[in-house]
């Protein structure tokens, strides 16, 4: 079986930013804020790590200026290492690259450290996924199939709009992949792709290069459509919690899941922990008279107001009298005094004046983009 | 390897037992204990010099060394992993003439002149993991070297009835200081040594190889060091400090620091940027104060999960409160689970403890009627308190019950 130490890890930072248009503006999907105190990419990053793969190549587009500083050397991820570890691959890393447009461009940006590497077996991931997943099984599966290509899949069950935004497969009884659907007009149950792929490194290597000169670019458009047939493709059934980020509505919904004790218990299970870089600040305080229940709350916290069923990230304030309830607060925001803000996420650094009454709807939370003042 | 100069290095004494923190210290060096949440008492001084410009640290080790050893590691976390300096773990060792324990203060440093040796810095200066305080070293070697003094001790001004249990320092207007005293019965001043000290390299080097050779010292600064360079009229200033600082070598002294950092009024503020406490953080997720809790006037960590009453407490990372447990005025250290309706009050529970079920720890003074009978109840690291079990004021549990 293969050692994990002989696995490349890549993780696409900036994939489907169309979809979350508010939280991606002045970031790269992979440094969304999630669930209090981590980025998105802590988790595709820290579940590569906790599998045993100690090479990773962070491939970036644009915004990417906040993903550099959280990842820094990588040393929260313990990929601070001299051999492999920790690379963030911009674009234009490679003569005859550029901005990509699709999966198989991006690879052939960074076809050089692919092709460095001396790993068996390539693992991609993309950074909207929150899970914390042992990639392990998932490799040794791919192995034991002789597979050129094995997706990672789950079974949920969507509505209309939700499916629309993603790739949809079906596997026959040997989990052969017979059918990949890119955004179908479908509800109910379905197997949904979740963009974690894996292949051999020199089968990777050869892909993008025949890619490249026949001038395709989309992985799952021109490969998993278009030459389904020519490969060996296989589905993994991943059976863990996991939640796609494909909208605010469903980053609103997969952060309210972490107060959920078991789902939390799981993603956040110490035995195999999601790292994500130290700001040393001190722990949360909560002062005379507040009130908090059911909430997530990370270091830094002043807390003299009331919070409810919310998530507080670091160095958040909630003033004396005010009110949180049912809303997602960004590291560094103020709620002063009497203010309510309910059913509603603030990004970073955002103040909520006093006395201020913002409200949204579960449906539909309002957002307050990052320094707003209202 | 070839050593770059370094202006100043900082030595850490580290060694001590800290004997009156009785089960705390049990398995652990004093500079370890854990405080205020996240920290342990060695991130202060650590990370005052960090803060201070002091990028290379020697802590001397002996007390009980391996939690402490583990959590220094490469000194990552404090930014101290340096090419060039950094922080060093220095145990006692063994030589050619034999082997010898840390027989004092002075003797600690004297037995890594080569260390610091190899820095060949101007000035060095001494440490301890006791206390809590931010404190800018840089001003102080500064203010050493404005003087042009061979030793600057910083004082901080203490109540006149307090100063008898301190080493007294008498200073003119000048700073320059006269006399000192080690707790003194009739104290002549009430400016007190914070044990912290800037000495020029080479001229402490030569006090401490003197007072090596001198058989019946006890080779610790305070009663050797200080007294013969006074003796020789070396130049000794006064540098006077009046921040936040709290020994915190007693039980009553621990639990007092500890409360501090819930207290509004106290100048130590945690969350101050610009002089941050770094430390090891557990990798944990955020806490998660339940849909039955009731938590004020708390401090609380990473990792915890609080579904019980917290009033007045300091829970660190990974603590678990039950359903109905009460922690009232308490210090909880870091991955201990309080079990449904147990009670705590005026205690300090160690770290990965397990308190039963309605188990009851510590009391109320109020309830008290001879308050000679009352004080801070102490569970140790690693016990387990069995269901409705009770520990009373000032009890000192090392062992399961």
């Amino acid at each position: 079986m293969a050692s994990m130490a002989n696995v490349l890890g890549l993780i696409f930072a900036n994939m489907h930013e169309q979809l979350l248009p508010e939280l991606t503006k002045a970031r790269a999907m992979a440094s969304v804020p999630f669930g209090c105190k981590y980025r998105l990419v802590d988790f595709p990053l820290s579940s590569m790590v906790n599998s045993g793969i100690t090479q990773v190549g962070i491939i970036t587009k644009q915004n990417y200026y906040s993903l550099m500083t959280h990842l820094g050397m990588g040393s929260e991820w313990d990929l601070a290492r001299k051999t492999g570890g920790l690379h963030i691959l911009p674009p234009y890393g490679r003569e005859g690259t550029g901005i990509y447009r699709g999966r198989l461009e991006a690879l052939a940006g960074a076809y050089q450290f692919i092709n460095e590497s001396s790993a068996d077996y390539v693992v991609m991931a993309d950074a909207n996924v929150v899970a914390n997943m042992d990639l392990k099984p998932i490799v040794e599966f791919h192995e034991k199939q002789g597979a050129d290509i094995t997706c990672v899949y789950g079974s949920v069950v969507y509505p209309v709009e939700r499916a629309q935004a993603q790739t949809v497969i079906e596997v026959d009884e040997n989990n052969a992949v017979f059918d990949v659907l890119a955004r179908p007009t479908m509800s109910g149950e379905m197997n949904v792709m979740m963009n974690i792929y894996v292949m051999k490194r020199t089968f990777l290597e050869e892909l993008i290069r025949e890619s490249e000169c026949r001038s395709l670019y989309s992985f799952e458009t021109d490969i998993l459509q278009h030459k389904l047939k020519d490969y060996k493709v296989m589905g993994y059934k991943y059976e863990g919690y996991f939640e796609i980020i494909d909208s605010m509505k469903t980053y609103y919904k997969a952060t309210m899941d972490m107060m959920d004790r078991a789902v939390s218990r799981e993603v956040f299970n110490l035995a195999v922990p999601i790292y994500t870089k130290v700001h040393d600040v001190a722990p949360a305080k909560y002062g005379i008279d507040c009130s908090v229940k059911s909430s997530i709350i990370a270091d830094g916290c002043i807390i003299d107001g009331v919070v409810e069923n919310s998530v507080l990230f670091r160095g958040v304030k909630i003033g004396k009298g005010a009110v949180v309830k049912n809303s997602i607060v960004m590291a560094g925001t103020v709620i002063e005094e009497k203010a309510s803000f309910i059913d509603a996420i603030a990004d970073k650094d955002v103040t909520v004046t006093k006395n201020r009454v913002i409200t949204g709807s579960v449906d539909f939370p309002v957002y307050i983009n990052k320094g707003g003042v209202v | 390897m070839n050593h770059i100069k370094k202006e100043c290095v900082a030595m850490l004494l580290a060694g001590g037992q800290g004997s009156r923190l009785y089960a705390l210290t049990q398995e652990m060096a004093k500079p370890a204990v854990p405080y205020g949440g996240k920290y342990r008492i060695i991130d202060f001084p650590l990370s005052n010099c960090v803060n201070s410009g002091i990028d290379t640290v020697g802590v001397l080790t002996q007390y009980q060394p391996l939690v402490l050893n583990e959590y220094i590691g490469n000194g990552q976390p404090w930014g101290l992993d340096r090419a060039h300096g950094g922080v060093h773990v220095l145990p006692p060792y063994e030589t050619a003439a034999g082997k010898a324990w840390y027989s004092g203060t002075a003797n600690a440093i004297y037995q890594n002149i080569g260390f610091v040796d190899r820095y060949d810095p101007d000035y060095v200066v001494i440490l301890s993991g006791d206390h809590i305080y931010k404190m800018d070293y840089s001003k102080m070697v500064d203010f050493h070297k404005e003087h042009n003094a061979d030793a600057t001790i910083a004082v901080l001004e203490v109540p006149w009835e307090e100063a008898p249990r301190f080493g007294i320092m008498t200073a003119g207007e000048n700073g320059i200081i006269t006399e000192f005293a080690e707790k003194p019965k009739e104290p002549k001043s009430n400016l007190a040594s914070m044990g912290i000290y800037v000495f020029s390299w080479q001229k402490l080097r030569k006090y401490l190889i003197e007072n090596e050779q001198d058989e019946g010292a006890t080779k610790d600064f305070g009663k050797n060091i200080i007294p013969a360079m006074l003796n020789n009229n070396e130049k000794m200033v006064a540098y006077h400090f009046d921040g936040y600082w709290k020994d915190v070598g007693t039980i009553d002294s621990l639990w007092e620091a500890n409360m501090d950092v819930l207290d509004p009024n106290v100048p130590l503020d945690l969350l101050d940027d610009s002089w941050k406490i770094y430390s090891r953080n557990p990798v944990m997720p955020p806490h998660f104060a339940g849909p039955q809790s009731r938590i004020e006037n708390s401090m609380i960590a990473e990792g915890c999960e609080v579904n019980g009453m917290i009033d007045f407490s300091v829970l660190f990372a990974g603590v678990t409160v039950e359903e109905g447990a009460i922690v009232r005025d308490s210090i909880v250290m870091p991955n201990t689970v309080i079990k449904k309706g147990a009670v705590i009050e005026y205690a300090i529970v160690g770290e990965n403890c397990v308190i039963g079920e309605d188990a009851h720890i510590g009391e109320r003074p109020e309830l008290i009627e001879n308050k000679d009978e009352w004080g801070v109840a102490v569970i140790g690291h690693n016990v387990k308190v069995s269901d409705k079990a009770v520990a009373p004021p000032k009890a000192m549990i090392s062992k399961d019950i």
